[in-house]
């Protein structure tokens, strides 16, 4: 019974985690970059996570997007439990759930713009030529050329997602038109937005925001009047 | 696969001179293959050629037991007419051989009435003798290219020896299989030149010239030369032969006849089989080249590449494409190595061919003029061996990229 609630309970939710902890290291040096991180994030949130250099949102962002796994804890994300993935099956998961910005766009250089975007529809989700030309073409003419980065994360319509730093490296200018694409994206397609940042520029356009320092949450603030948990 | 197909050969393109340079290694290791395997094979079938078609034919039936004692070219062994007849019979009813030749195989004195000195004759139908060693007539240095009655074939050193030329008159003595001594007059028809390996040095008369010298009532032959049709075909041919004369017996009992390829007959076999076992060492450099300059080149690729393998892992790219992706990539080398050095092969051998470069010596045939060829096989063979090569070199790299942890190689700087 309580399996079959936990199971509902997840399925309300994006992401579920639950005592998260992760180390790095082992035998006598161990670094503990998150300590038990418990907290909720509703689909279509438009979440952030701040806090200082070491404070674990890197890690955190990490252990979502299913690239690392958690030492300790619970994780579900878009309702799998994310733990009891191997390697092909996470590839897999990633793939079908999940899109990334990343901060260095990570354009795969051998690819024109086009190419690149059309990336995860050829290679990770196979659609057919025809289709895959439909959706590029829609996600340039909704995102422009000016971020690739954003256009390859949205075409294959995830559920979630994920942005690791993304305006680091950009003028003002640039990173409220990367934010304003990411919540425009989020709008249209419903997808989940979770990024980290400490960029203050940028800090108040999240509508749940959570703090951690030192591998710990230590505050959540929703805005809008979207309160939750 | 298209796709990352596309992705791969790009990538090749991205480092054209580390691209340029490998593919010019694997095109030159096949050239070389190539070019030492039509050689060296071309070689081979030459000296197979000149052994076969102008001394020994491609088989030979003798009577049991004449083969182990052959230098003495024993008379009491050889081939009684009756079993002359029923292996013609056979003979004459085998769709593979071409022709067939009876020869009488004896030693005598050889007289120019100044001069005399000891030689081996064989005795021959010329008619069935040049078509089952057709290059017979080529050694035919001076004189008619044909075998009369009455007249005899010198070897070269004989002639020059014993100072004889064309037209002469010499006298052949022999002892015959009773123990008796026999000559008879003939006139120098031919000086053959010598060949290297067994039967080089002989000399021909008619065959009914040796019955009448050997004092034969009846034909008594020593052996029966063989040609085929499809030289290919001659251990086949061999073993059906044998087994079609296992049934015949003497009247101990014992088998009546033996059957020779010409492997078994000519020491020349063992320098073919070396010259193929060189073969195999060249190929075998050339898959060293080959693993040593891929794997170098898929190795740096993939630590060139971390943080983009990190990407596409990232994005859902599962690890068995990642693996596809470098092995394509590696593929495409062997591929483009091969086909480039196939076609600079092929032009090299066809410049030596036109050019006529290619000379050596065999014994004491000078300046034979090699005509290399490349076998189709051989150069799809050589290949294969080459693209096999390269996927196998750049699996490994490729099984490291694949098993990178998509977070520490986004890291990697």
């Amino acid at each position: 019974m309580s399996l079959i609630l936990a199971e509902n309970i997840s399925k309300d939710y994006q992401v579920v985690a639950t005592k998260v902890s992760k180390d790095y290291g082992g035998g006598e040096v161990v670094v503990r970059a998150l300590r038990g991180v418990s907290f909720e994030i509703e689909p279509a949130s438009f979440v952030s996570f701040v806090g200082p250099s070491g404070s674990g949102k890197t890690t955190l962002l990490n252990l979502i997007g299913c690239l690392d796994k958690p030492t300790e804890g619970n994780l579900t994300v878009v309702g799998t439990d994310v733990l009891k993935l191997d390697r092909h099956e996470s590839a897999q998961f990633r793939g079908d759930n999940l899109g990334f910005i990343f901060q260095d766009f990570n354009l795969i250089p051998v690819l024109t713009v086009y190419e690149n975007i059309e990336y995860p529809l050829i290679i990770v989700k196979n659609i057919a030529a025809g289709e895959r030309r439909k959706r590029v073409m829609a996600v340039l003419e909704a995102v422009g050329m000016a971020d690739q980065n954003v256009a390859r994360a949205r075409v294959s319509d995830p559920k979630l997602v994920l942005a690791d730093e993304p305006t680091a490296n950009l003028d003002s200018k640039t990173a409220y038109t990367i934010i304003n694409l990411m919540k425009k994206m989020r709008d249209e397609l419903k997808s989940t937005f979770i990024f980290s940042t400490h960029d203050q520029r940028i800090v108040g356009e999240a509508e749940i925001l959570y703090s951690l320092a030192d591998g710990e949450l230590v505050g959540k603030q929703v805005k809008g009047g979207r309160e939750n948990g | 696969m298209a796709n990352l197909f596309k992705i791969a050969v790009r990538n090749l393109f991205r480092y054209k001179r580390r691209t340029l340079l490998t593919v010019a290694l694997i095109a030159i290791g096949v050239i070389f293959v190539l070019g030492y395997v039509s050689i060296s094979g071309s070689f081979k079938n030459m000296m197979i050629g000149q052994i076969t078609d102008s001394m020994i034919g491609h088989l030979q039936v003798h009577r049991k037991g004449y083969v182990a004692s052959i230098e003495n070219l024993p008379l009491n062994l050889n081939l009684k007419p009756q079993a002359v007849k029923k292996l013609e019979g056979i003979l004459n009813q085998q769709s593979e051989v071409e022709a067939y030749s009876p020869r009488i195989k004896f030693g005598g004195m050889f007289s120019t009435f100044v001069e005399t000195t000891n030689v081996r004759l064989n005795g021959v139908y010329p008619e069935k003798e040049f078509k089952t060693i057709p290059l017979l007539p080529s050694r035919i240095t001076e004189g008619q290219k044909s075998l009369n009655r009455g007249e005899i074939l010198i070897p070269e050193l004989l002639a020059r020896g014993m100072k004889a030329k064309i037209g002469d008159m010499v006298v052949i003595v022999a002892t015959n299989q009773d123990g008796s001594v026999n000559g008879k007059q003939f006139k120098v028809g031919g000086i053959l030149e010598s060949a290297t390996g067994p039967g080089g040095r002989d000399g021909y008369v008619h065959i009914e010239d040796a019955m009448e010298v050997l004092r034969m009532g009846e034909m008594e032959v020593s052996e029966i030369a063989i040609r085929l049709k499809d030289f290919g075909k001659v251990e086949a041919f061999t073993r059906k032969l044998d087994s079609l004369l296992s049934g015949e017996v003497t009247k101990q009992g014992k088998p009546a006849f033996e059957v020779h390829s010409w492997e078994q007959l000519s020491p020349f076999y063992n320098i073919a089989r070396m010259i193929d076992m060189m073969t195999v060492f060249i190929q075998i450099l050339l898959i060293a080249v080959v693993l040593i300059s891929i794997m170098n080149v898929m190795i740096m690729a993939v630590y060139e590449r971390i943080r983009e393998i990190g990407t596409i892992a990232a994005i859902g790219t599962l690890p068995a494409k990642i693996l596809s992706m470098f092995v394509m990539e590696g593929f495409c080398l062997g591929v483009i190595g091969a086909v480039i050095g196939n076609i600079i092969g092929m032009a090299i051998i066809f410049i030596l061919n036109v050019s006529g470069w290619v000379t050596f010596d065999f014994g004491r045939q000078k300046d034979l003029v090699l005509s290399p060829t490349l076998d189709p096989t051989n150069m799809l063979v050589i290949s294969a061996i080459v693209i096999f090569v390269s996927v196998v070199a750049s699996l490994q790299p490729a099984l490291k990229a694949s098993k990178m942890e998509p977070i520490k190689a986004l890291r990697h700087v």
